[in-house]
C-alpha cells in the first residue's frame, strides 16, 4: 500500500513539481494517473520507489516512510519501468540485461536462471536471449525493459508511458498482460497520455494538473466528464465522443468500452427493426 | 544539477553580457595567468575582489554563489591537501605561514572558477560562436563547438535520469570497495555514450535535411564590432596583466604572516 500525505515537492531548479498530493493506493490497485506534460505524473511515480524524496509531507510504502530505507530496498517493492528504454539497457545480451537487477537484490543462482526463463517467455523475448539490446527495435527494446523490471517480480509495479511506440497488436497484448499481472493481484500503475488504452483497461484514473490531483474516480466516470478533461489537457476517448452526441436519441452518454459500445447500438437497432 | 547551473549561461540585459565575447576571452586569459603568476595570498585576494563588481554589474549573482558553493568541497580539498603536504614536507614553517599558503591556493582556484563562471554566465554559445567564426576560424569547427556546449545541459539531465532508471533496479552506487564503485558507473556511461552517439547522428541528419553546408560562404544576422566598453575591458585587462608581472619580477610582496611577526 501506498500513502502520500500532503506531498509537495521542488526540484534544485526551483520548479515546483509537486503541491500538496494526498493519496492512497491499496493493494492489488489498478490505476492510470493521467495530465498534460509537466503536470507531475513522473516526479510522482519517482517518490513512489524513493528515487526523489519529498520536500514536504511525507510517503509511506507498506507502512514504511521512504527517506528511512534505500532506494534499492523499496524498488524490490515497487518496480519502476521508465519510459525510455534507452535509458537502462547496458548489456551485452538481452539475458544479462535481466540479470543484472537480479543479481543488485542478491538472488542466487538458480532462482535468477528461472527468473530470467519466466521473463523472457513472458515477454515472447526467447528467441533474443542471446542478441544485443541495442539491436533490437524500439518496441522490443521497451519490452525488455519491461521484463527487466517484471523479473524479481515487485508486488508494485509502477509503467512510466508504456504505449509510447507500440504499435495496435503490442498494444493489445501489452493490454492484456497488465490485466493479467493485475488479477494476479499486482498493483499496477500506470502514467499514460493515451486515452484510448486507458478506456480500454478501465482503471482507476488520478486526473494531474500542476503538481496537483484533480480529480480521481472511476475510468467510466471521469473519461466521459468532458469539462474536467479539458482542465488536464486530455480529449475524451471516441468512443465516449461518440456516446455524448447520441445521448439525445436516449442512449446512455457514459460509456467508454467498445463491446459495450457496440452492444448497446446492436440493441436499440435490434428495437427499431 | 546546480554544478552547471553555476556556469550556464543566463540571460540577463547587462553591460557585461552585451561585451564582445573575444574582449571577455582576453580578460578570462589575462586573469587566469595572472593568478598562476602569484602563489601569494594578497594579490590573489585582490584578483578575487577586483571581479566582484563584475558580478554584481551582470546581475548573476546567485549563480555565481552556486559555482562557489559548487566548488567548494573542491576548495577544502585542496586546501587540505596542501596543508597535509606542506606540513610534513616543508620543513621549518610555522602553522601560520603553512594555513596562509594552504589559503592562497584554494583562493587561486577559487579565482579560476570565479572568472570561468563570469565568462561562461554571461556570454550565450550563440555569440561565443560568432566570436570563433569572426576569429577566421572555419564554421564546420565552431558549429561542432557550439553544439558540444549547447548540448552539455541536455546531457547532465540525461545522466541523471540514466541513474534513476538504473537505482530503481537496484544498483547501489555507493556500494562496495573502490573497484566495485568504478564499475557500479558501467550501467550509467553505456547508456550515456550509446546515447549521445545515437543523437550526434540524428543531429547530422536533420541538419542535412535542411542543407547544411550548402552555401559555401555563410552570412551572419549578427555581426559582432568591438565598441568603447570592449576597449575599455581589454585595456583594463592588460593594465592588470602588466601590474602582475612587474609586481611578480620587482616587488617582493609580503605575506600576512610576515606582516604581523607570527
Amino acid at each position: 500500500m501506498i500513502v502520500m500525505e500532503n506531498v509537495y515537492f521542488t526540484y534544485p531548479n526551483g520548479v515546483e513539481a509537486l503541491r500538496g498530493i494526498d493519496l492512497k493506493i491499496e493493494d492489488g490497485e489498478f490505476i492510470a494517473i493521467m495530465g498534460q506534460n509537466g503536470a507531475g505524473k513522473t516526479t510522482l511515480v519517482k517518490h513512489m520507489n524513493g528515487l526523489l524524496k519529498p520536500t514536504r509531507g511525507r510517503v509511506l510504502v507498506d507502512g514504511v516512510e521512504t527517506t528511512k530505507v534505500s532506494v534499492a530496498k523499496l524498488a524490490r517493492k515497487v518496480g519502476l519501468v521508465f519510459q525510455n528504454p534507452d535509458h537502462q539497457l547496458f548489456s551485452e545480451t538481452v539475458e544479462d540485461e535481466i540479470r543484472f537487477a537480479l543479481k543488485n537484490f542478491g538472488f542466487d543462482e538458480e532462482t535468477i536462471k528461472k527468473r530470467v526463463d519466466w521473463a523472457l517467455n513472458l515477454l515472447d523475448l526467447e528467441r533474443y536471449r542471446n542478441v544485443s539490446p541495442f539491436m533490437l527495435s524500439g518496441g522490443e527494446r521497451k519490452r525488455v525493459a519491461l521484463a527487466s523490471v517484471l523479473a524479481w517480480d515487485p508486488s508494485i509495479i509502477i509503467l512510466d508511458e508504456p504505449t509510447i511506440g507500440q504499435d495496435y497488436r503490442q498494444k493489445e497484448r501489452l493490454r492484456q498482460f497488465i490485466m493479467q499481472l493485475n488479477q494476479q493481484g499486482k498493483t499496477i500503475i500506470i502514467v499514460t497520455h493515451d486515452v484510448e488504452f486507458v478506456a480500454e483497461c478501465s482503471p482507476k484514473i488520478l486526473l494531474m494538473r500542476e503538481g496537483k490531483i484533480i480529480a480521481e474516480g472511476e475510468a467510466r466516470e471521469i473519461l466521459t466528464d468532458e469539462p474536467l478533461l479539458y482542465q488536464a489537457s486530455i480529449s475524451m476517448p471516441e468512443i465516449a465522443k461518440i456516446f455524448k452526441n447520441l445521448s439525445a436519441f436516449g442512449l446512455p452518454s457514459k460509456v467508454i468500452d467498445v463491446y459495450e459500445a457496440a452492444n448497446i447500438l446492436y440493441e436499440r437497432l435490434g428495437d427499431a427493426r | 544539477m546546480s554544478i552547471f547551473d553555476g556556469f550556464k549561461f543566463r540571460s540577463e540585459s547587462s553591460p557585461i553580457h552585451e561585451m564582445d565575447p573575444r574582449a571577455k576571452f582576453i580578460y578570462v586569459c589575462i586573469l587566469f595567468s595572472s593568478a598562476i603568476i602569484f602563489n601569494n595570498i594578497i594579490p590573489l585576494l585582490i584578483l578575487f575582489l577586483i571581479q566582484m563588481p563584475i558580478v554584481f554589474l551582470a546581475k548573476v549573482q546567485r549563480e555565481w554563489l552556486r559555482s562557489m558553493k559548487a566548488s567548494a568541497l573542491f576548495a577544502t580539498l585542496i586546501f587540505a591537501m596542501n596543508f597535509i603536504s606542506l606540513y610534513f614536507y616543508a620543513g621549518h614553517e610555522t602553522l601560520c605561514s603553512i594555513t596562509e599558503r594552504s589559503a592562497a591556493m584554494t583562493i587561486r582556484f577559487l579565482v579560476l572558477i570565479q572568472t570561468f563562471s563570469i565568462f561562461f554566465l554571461t556570454t550565450s554559445p550563440d555569440m561565443l560562436g560568432l566570436a570563433l567564426e569572426q576569429s577566421g576560424i572555419p564554421y564546420e569547427i565552431c558549429f561542432a563547438f557550439t553544439t558540444a556546449v549547447r548540448f552539455v545541459p541536455v546531457l547532465a539531465e540525461e545522466a541523471q535520469t540514466i541513474i534513476d532508471a538504473q537505482r530503481a533496479r537496484g544498483l547501489e552506487l555507493e556500494s562496495g570497495n573502490i573497484i566495485k564503485r568504478i564499475r557500479n558507473y558501467i550501467p550509467i556511461l553505456i547508456p550515456l555514450i550509446v546515447n549521445a552517439i545515437r543523437r550526434s547522428m540524428e543531429l547530422a541528419e536533420t541538419m542535412e535535411s535542411r542543407a547544411w553546408g550548402a552555401v559555401k560562404n555563410r552570412t551572419n544576422l549578427y555581426a559582432l564590432r568591438i565598441k568603447g566598453r570592449d576597449i575599455l575591458l581589454i585595456v583594463s585587462s592588460l593594465i592588470i596583466l602588466i601590474i602582475s608581472v612587474y609586481t611578480s619580477i620587482y616587488i617582493r610582496v609580503p605575506s600576512i604572516t610576515q606582516m604581523m611577526h607570527c
